[in-house]
C-alpha cells in the first residue's frame, strides 16, 4: 500500500513495522511529529519524557530488557542526551535501539546549526541519513536490524527538509512485536572501569566490522553516469544533486558512518573529478581525505545554511538558473512578517512589565524568546534549555549581588521541568539572590502543544499526575513562591519588583494557559469592545502589538472579534477606560 | 502524463496552506505521480509568513521550489504574493487572493501596506506571466466559512492544471471529515467557477 507521509511520520511507520515497543522523546522542531505519529499506533508505548537524557535512558532500559526501542529529538536535544549516548555505545543492546536526531540547517526554528553527524564519530555509532519519506521508513527498519546484528545503538539523522516534506511511501510489511529474553550481563551492562576497558575494545572492533560487513543493510545507491564528475553525497543534499547534475555519477550514502572507504575508493577511481556535497560540516570529506581519497568539498561549498539546486548549478554545472518572470528587484520590497506573540498570549503582559522595570532578563527556549524583540525588547540572553536559571545566578555572583537586584530569569513550564529544576536547586544551595519567573502556560507551546509533567495529561491525552510547581519550587528550597496572572501586567510589575528586592531565591509563577489551547481560547462574544467617545487615540493599546488589535486609518484601535481572546491586557493598559470586555454590559 | 508541476502556496499562519498542500499531495498520488510537499512548521501558528512547496512529476527529487521555477503560485494574501512572486517561472500563473492580512509593523503604523499589488504584479509580469486576483475570502464566506479560503484557491488553481477537478473532489473526500466535505466541495467549485468566468474557458 502506498501512502503519502511526512518524513517524520515515515520514521514512525518504519519503527512500527520494525516492531518497536517503547518510544520515549522530548519534543523539538523539526523532530516532534515522529513521536506524535508513533503514538497513533496502539501497540507502541509512547511517552513524552521531561528531557532527552531521560528519554534515551528509558529507551536504553527498554532495549536491554529485550524490546526494540526508539527515542527522537532535535539536534540540540542530542547534546542533552550525550551522556547516556556515549556509554550506551559500550553497553550495546539487546532489543534494537534507534536514536533519531533531526538537524536544522538554515535554523528555521533553532538556536544553532550544529551537525549531529559528529556524534556518530565521537560515540563510535553507526548513522543513517535518509533523503525522503520512503528512505525514512526503510532506513529506520534497517537501523533496527543493524542495531541487533552488530549489538549497537544506531543513529538516524534527519534534517528539516526531510522531516517536514511529505512524499509517497510504499508501506513496509509489519513485523511482530517481540521481546527478547533478558540476560543479566554485568561485564557488558555495568560500565565501571574494569568492564568498560574491555567494552571499549569491543566498540573499536565493532566499528571495523561495520565498515566491512554492513552490506545488505547499508542502503547505499551508486549510479555511474559521467566519467568526468562524481559526487559523494547523502540525505537531503543528494536530492539537490540529482536535480542540478542529472549527468553526474553519484555515490549516495545511506549508512554515512562508518564510511564504506573501499567502495568509495573504487568509485573515485571511476571518475575524473570527485566532489563531496554535504550540508553543514565536512564530515564525509574529512574522512575521505584522511583515507587518502582526493576530493573537493568545502573549498567549493559553504558550511552555512541549506543548499539548493541553484547553488549546485552555479558551482558545478555552469548551467544557467531559471530567470524569474517577476524579478524581485522590479517588485519592490514587502514589509516583513516576523512571528509575534499571539492574541491573548499570556507572555505579553509579563514581558511588558519586565520592559517597564528595565530588568536584565536571562531568557530560555520557547515562544517567550519573542520577548527579546519588539515591542518589549526585554531579554538579554538565550542559550539553551534551562540556561536562564543558572545564568541569573552566575550574574549575581559575578557582580557580588549587584545584578541580583535587577535581574530575573524567565523559563517556561516545560523548559523548567526539562532542565531548569536543577538550576534552581543550585541557586538555592549556593546562596543565590536570584529571581526566577516560571511562565506556566500549561503546555509545551513552541513545538505545537505537547503535554508535559505539569499539564495533567500524557501523550495520548489520558489523565496523568500533574506536578505541583509551587510545591516543587518550595521543596527545592525557594524562599518565596508566588503566583500571578501575567495578563494583569501591573500586578506582575508589583510582584516582580518585590521579589527582585527580596534576598534569597524567589520564584514567581506567571500562570495563564496558552491562548491556542482549549482552556486558553477566547470566545468572539467576549471580545473586547471600544468606546469611541472615551478613546483619546493615545495608542497605548496599539503598542501591545496584539494581532487582534490594530491601528485603524483614523487612529482608533480596530479589534478583530474573531482573533481577540478576551485576555484583557489592552483594557488594563487603557488609562481612559475606553475598552471593555464584550458581554460585560456594566 | 504531467512532466513536471512546481507549485507554491504562500500565506500567513492560520490560512490553511498546510491543509491545501496535504490535499495536493493526495491529488498527485491519485494521478500516479511522484510528489514532494515541503512545509516549514516552526512559526506557522504565530502569524508568520508560511510557504509550502508542492512538486510533482514522474520522479521528483528536491522538495524546494526555487526562484523562477514555479508553474503556479497560489498567494493567499496580497503581501505574500509580493514576497514570493520571484519564484514564478516565465509563462507561469500567479493567483492572488485579494484579501489583506496586516502584519504587525503595519498594524502599529510603522510600515505601510503596499497599494496596488495586483497592478504592480501585472505590469512587471506583462508578457512573461499570467497574474489573476480573486476574492477567495468572499467566495469562501459564500460557500459557508471563510476558513475554506484555501480550498477556494485550490479550485482556482485546478482550473489552470491538466488534472481533472474530479480528482480534487476525491482528494477532498479523503482529507476532510464528512462534516466538512460539503463546505469544502462548494468552496472548491466556487474557485473553479470564478476562474472559468475570468478566463472564459
Amino acid at each position: 500500500m502506498k501512502d503519502i507521509l511526512l518524513g517524520n511520520e515515515a520514521v514512525a511507520a518504519g519503527a512500527y513495522a520494525a516492531g518497536v515497543k517503547v518510544v520515549s522523546s522530548y519534543p523539538g522542531t523539526p523532530s516532534t511529529e515522529i513521536t506524535e505519529a508513533a503514538a497513533r499506533y496502539d501497540r507502541i508505548w509512547c511517552e513524552w519524557a521531561p528531557n532527552e537524557k531521560v528519554a534515551l535512558e528509558v529507551a536504553i532500559g527498554a532495549s536491554l530488557a529485550g524490546a526494540r526501542a526508539m527515542t527522537c529529538m532535535k539536534h540540540v536535544g542530542l547534546n542533552v542526551a550525550a551522556d547516556p549516548l556515549f556509554t550506551s555505545s559500550y553497553t550495546g543492546v539487546n532489543g534494537g535501539l534507534v536514536i533519531v536526531v533531526a538537524d536544522d540547517p538554515g535554523m528555521h526554528s533553532s538556536q544553532n546549526e550544529q551537525d549531529s553527524r559528529h556524534y556518530a564519530r565521537a560515540a563510535k555509532l553507526p548513522l543513517f541519513e535518509p533523503a525522503d519519506s520512503q528512505e525514512c521508513q526503510d532506513m529506520v527498519l534497517a537501523a533496527f536490524d543493524l542495531s541487533e546484528r552488530f549489538d549497537t545503538p544506531v543513529l538516524v539523522r534527519l534534517s528539516t527538509r526531510v522531516s517536514h516534506t511529505r512524499s509517497p511511501v510504499a508501506l513496509a510489511e509489519v513485523r511482530e512485536q517481540t521481546v527478547k529474553e533478558y540476560h543479566k550481563d554485568v561485564a557488558k551492562h555495568v560500565m565501571m572501569p574494569a568492564m568498560a576497558i574491555a567494552r571499549h575494545a569491543a566498540v573499536e572492533q565493532r566499528l571495523l566490522q561495520l565498515a566491512r560487513d554492513a552490506a545488505g543493510l547499508d542502503q547505499h545507491e551508486i549510479e555511474i553516469r559521467s566519467e568526468k564528475l562524481g559526487i559523494v553525497t547523502a540525505g537531503i543534499a543528494s536530492q539537490y544533486v540529482r536535480d542540478a547534475l542529472p549527468d553526474a555519477s553519484v555515490f549516495k550514502l545511506g549508512l554515512v558512518w562508518p564510511l564504506p572507504v573501499t567502495a568509495l575508493r573504487d568509485f573515485a577511481a571511476k571518475v575524473g573529478r570527485l566532489v563531496v556535497v554535504e550540508e553543514l560540516d565536512p564530515v564525509i570529506e574529512t574522512e575521505m581525505k584522511a583515507a587518502g581519497i582526493a576530493c573537493e568539498g568545502k573549498d567549493l561549498f559553504t558550511p552555512l545554511g541549506e543548499y539548493s539546486v541553484a547553488l549546485l548549478r552555479r558551482v558545478l554545472s555552469g548551467q544557467p538558473n531559471p530567470e524569474p518572470a517577476l524579478p524581485r528587484e522590479q517588485l519592490g520590497t514587502a514589509p516583513p512578517r516576523p512571528p509575534v506573540m499571539c492574541a491573548g498570549c499570556p507572555h505579553k503582559g509579563l514581558f511588558m512589565a519586565l520592559s517597564r522595570l528595565k530588568l536584565i532578563v536571562t531568557g530560555d527556549i520557547g515562544c517567550y524568546t519573542l520577548g527579546a524583540i519588539n515591542p518589549t525588547n526585554a531579554m538579554d540572553t538565550c542559550v539553551c534549555m534551562g540556561a536562564s536559571v543558572g545564568m541569573a545566578h552566575g550574574m549575581d555572583k559575578a557582580t557580588d549581588g549587584a545584578f541580583s537586584r535587577r535581574t530575573v530569569a524567565v523559563i517556561g513550564d516545560s523548559t523548567f521541568l526539562h532542565s531548569g529544576m536543577t538550576g534552581l536547586l543550585n541557586s538555592v544551595y549556593n546562596h543565590s539572590d536570584s529571581t526566577i519567573l516560571i511562565l506556566d502556560n500549561s503546555i509545551t507551546g513552541m513545538t505545537g502543544h505537547q503535554q508535559n509533567p505539569a499539564t495533567g495529561r500524557d501523550i495520548r491525552l489520558r489523565e496523568a499526575p500533574a506536578v505541583d510547581l509551587e510545591a516543587l519550587c518550595r521543596v527545592l528550597g525557594a524562599a518565596s513562591v508566588r503566583v500571578v496572572d501575567p495578563a494583569d501586567t501591573w500586578q506582575v510589575e508589583k510582584v516582580v519588583s518585590e521579589e527582585v528586592a527580596r534576598p534569597g531565591v524567589s520564584v514567581v509563577i506567571a500562570r495563564r494557559p496558552c491562548a491556542l489551547i482549549p482552556t486558553g481560547k477566547g470566545r468572539p462574544e467576549n471580545a473586547v469592545q471600544l468606546d469611541r467617545d472615551r478613546c483619546r487615540r493615545c495608542k497605548a493599546c496599539i503598542r501591545i502589538m496584539c494581532p487582534a488589535l490594530t491601528a485603524g486609518p483614523d487612529g482608533y484601535p480596530v479589534i478583530d472579534p474573531n482573533s481577540c481572546n478576551g485576555c484583557g491586557l489592552c483594557i488594563r493598559v487603557c488609562r481612559f477606560d475606553a475598552l471593555k470586555l464584550g458581554g460585560d454590559r456594566s | 502524463m504531467i512532466k513536471k508541476l512546481d507549485l507554491v502556496l504562500a500565506g500567513v499562519g492560520g490560512q490553511g496552506t498546510l491543509v491545501a498542500g496535504k490535499l495536493l499531495g493526495r491529488v498527485a498520488l491519485k494521478e500516479g505521480l511522484d510528489v514532494r510537499v515541503s512545509e516549514v512548521h516552526g512559526m506557522a501558528q504565530r502569524g508568520g509568513s508560511v510557504i509550502t512547496y508542492v512538486r510533482m512529476g514522474p520522479k521528483v527529487h528536491s522538495p524546494v521550489v526555487e526562484p523562477g521555477q514555479a508553474d503556479v503560485i497560489l498567494a493567499f494574501e496580497q503581501l505574500e504574493a509580493l514576497r514570493w512572486a520571484h519564484l514564478l517561472a516565465r509563462g507561469g500563473v500567479l493567483l492572488m487572493n485579494e484579501s489583506r492580512v496586516v502584519p504587525m509593523s503595519v498594524g502599529m503604523g510603522q510600515a505601510r501596506y503596499p497599494e496596488g499589488v495586483a497592478d504592480r504584479l501585472q505590469q512587471v509580469g506583462d508578457g512573461r506571466a499570467t497574474v489573476r486576483s480573486l476574492d477567495a475570502t468572499g467566495l469562501a464566506r459564500e460557500a459557508g466559512s471563510e476558513k475554506a479560503v484555501n480550498i477556494v484557491m485550490l479550485g482556482a488553481m485546478a482550473h489552470c492544471l491538466a488534472i481533472g477537478p474530479e480528482v480534487f473532489i476525491e482528494a477532498i473526500a479523503d482529507v476532510f471529515s464528512p462534516r466538512l466535505q460539503d463546505l469544502n466541495r462548494k468552496a472548491f467549485e466556487a474557485g473553479f467557477a470564478i476562474m472559468k468566468e475570468n478566463t472564459g474557458v
